[in-house]
């Protein structure tokens, strides 16, 4: 995957009005002028978040596209990444060649996350809005992504969140892996997230980088009835035959 | 019966190729007050299977036909397993098609789901006769050359046009109205053996030359895709 020689394909994920338009919006204020930029949007109602976009005034409008999804932006972006892929291959043959692809997921759930067929990396947007205890549920894109973004880190005094204490719990929930607080209206906060997209970029191109899957599920109960306890827990492993639930 | 499970899997509405987002035309059959209640959903699966549906399948088992058998395309890979008087056959049938179907916004549709199938079979099995299959052309062409490359006969593979023709509308329907979504199915399963008919008719029909398939159109469907077009809050892309 990492050869270098298409786009970086970096998925944005993240429930419904966290920020992940306004995050494409910073990530392409900052480094427009560095790489060359395309942007996918998965909408579940039309292109709302393509015209925002274009008329945020970031990147040239026809490198802004929308995919519709047909209410199921969780699809779009797991089990059948295709409408996304074609469109993706078709804006980078059309600007050939772009250096970096966003994809940005209609707003779902917490456990929405890109298939690996799909993207390189992956970050995934919560905000302080949402409420200050949602970065301790965890989940794949919490847990896992590449990154996770806490967004609007400047409105936790309206909202009663301690943000400092969220950005730990999101720490906790993902052992480690990279946290940034978010603002638009604090400029620092925004570089450190084009760096973060800089440095992604850099390994993609030296072929460093390995994409890394979040993971679908959580483990999950399955009922059966001639099963001792009436079914049974498990995981999907790699190697285990994916089912349908 | 080798072919019993690839033409179950083909079938299948989880095969990713995109069809998901798709509501054949359901949603604004019900914006524009076609369509009401289950009643209403059974007529407009009957009358798609009827119209636009068999005409589409009569294209995919022409597009089967003119390909050819090619059970030895894998052995002569990357030599021209797409002969020239098969492209242009292929090339007669995509303008029959769409002569066929009035409304620029289906024709446009129909060449993206059929982009969309071959660039998803591609990567599910690849074969020759995909990797060389023209671009652009619309989807019942595409299923039917993924007939002959999955081994399926021109009935099955017309059949499985028809499901997905019925399956599409009645699986989005549950999404788009009130209404029991074991209704849906019981919509579906009711028209059982009519698909099983015309699977066969299409079969018939696209043995002959492109030009005698007829033209069964389903005007409304074709103002619906145009209206949907225009609308600014949809959850189906058609």
């Amino acid at each position: 995957m990492s050869t270098g020689k298409r786009a970086l394909r970096l998925g944005i994920a993240g429930p419904v009005g966290t920020g992940k338009s306004s995050s494409i919006a910073n990530i392409c204020t900052a480094l427009a002028e560095e790489f060359r930029i395309g942007v996918i949007t998965n909408d579940i109602y039309t292109d709302e978040d393509a015209r925002f976009l274009k008329a945020a005034g970031v990147l040239p409008e026809e490198r802004i596209r929308a995919v519709e999804t047909g209410a199921c932006p969780h699809t779009a972006i797991r089990d059948d990444v295709s409408m996304n892929l074609l469109a993706v291959e078709a804006l980078e043959e059309d600007f050939d060649p772009l250096d970096i692809v966003l994809i940005e997921s209609g707003g779902d759930n917490l456990t929405a996350t890109f298939s690996p067929a799909l993207v390189d990396a992956q970050l995934f947007v919560l905000d302080v809005a949402g409420g200050g205890d949602v970065a301790r549920k965890g989940g794949p894109g919490i847990g896992r992504a590449d990154l996770l973004v806490i967004n609007k880190i400047d409105l936790g005094p309206h909202v009663d969140v301690d943000v400092e204490q969220m950005l730990a719990d999101a720490r906790d929930a993902r052992e480690g892996g990279p946290v940034l607080g978010v603002s638009r209206k604090q400029e620092d906060t925004v570089h450190a997230l084009a760096d973060w997209v800089r440095e992604v970029h850099a390994r993609f191109v030296k072929g460093d980088h390995t994409p890394v899957d979040p993971g679908p599920m959580a483990p999950h109960f399955h009922a059966d009835e001639d099963a001792e306890g009436g079914g049974f827990m498990h995981t999907h492993e790699e190697g285990e035959a994916a089912h349908a639930h | 019966m080798r072919t019993r499970a690839a033409l179950l899997i083909l079938g299948d509405g989880r095969l990713p190729s995109g069809g998901y987002a798709h509501s054949g035309g359901l949603e604004q059959a019900i914006r524009q007050g076609w369509v009401n209640d289950v009643d209403g959903l059974r007529d407009f699966l009957r009358g798609r299977l009827h119209t636009t549906g068999l005409m589409n399948a009569a294209f995919a088992a022409a597009a089967w036909h003119s390909v050819g058998d090619r059970s030895d395309a894998e052995a002569r890979a990357g030599s021209g397993v797409i002969t020239s008087e098969v492209e242009a056959a292929l090339a007669e049938l995509d303008a029959e098609l769409l002569a066929r179907t009035p409304s620029p916004a289906l024709r446009r549709i129909g060449a993206w789901l059929g982009t969309l199938l071959l660039r998803s079979m591609r990567s599910i099995h690849p074969h020759p006769l995909l990797e060389e299959f023209p671009k652009g052309l619309q989807q019942p062409l595409v299923y039917g050359v993924i007939g002959r490359v999955l081994g399926l006969d021109a009935a099955d593979t017309a059949a499985v046009v028809l499901h997905e023709a019925v399956t599409g509308p009645a699986t989005a329907a549950v999404k788009l109205m009130h209404i029991d979504p074991f209704q849906a199915h019981g919509a579906v399963i009711d028209l059982a053996a009519d698909l099983d008919a015309a699977a066969d008719k299409a079969a018939e029909l696209g043995r002959g030359s492109a030009a005698e398939i007829p033209a069964l159109s389903a005007p409304l469907s074709d103002f619906a895709s145009e209206l949907h077009e225009g609308d600014n809050v949809r959850l189906f892309a058609s």
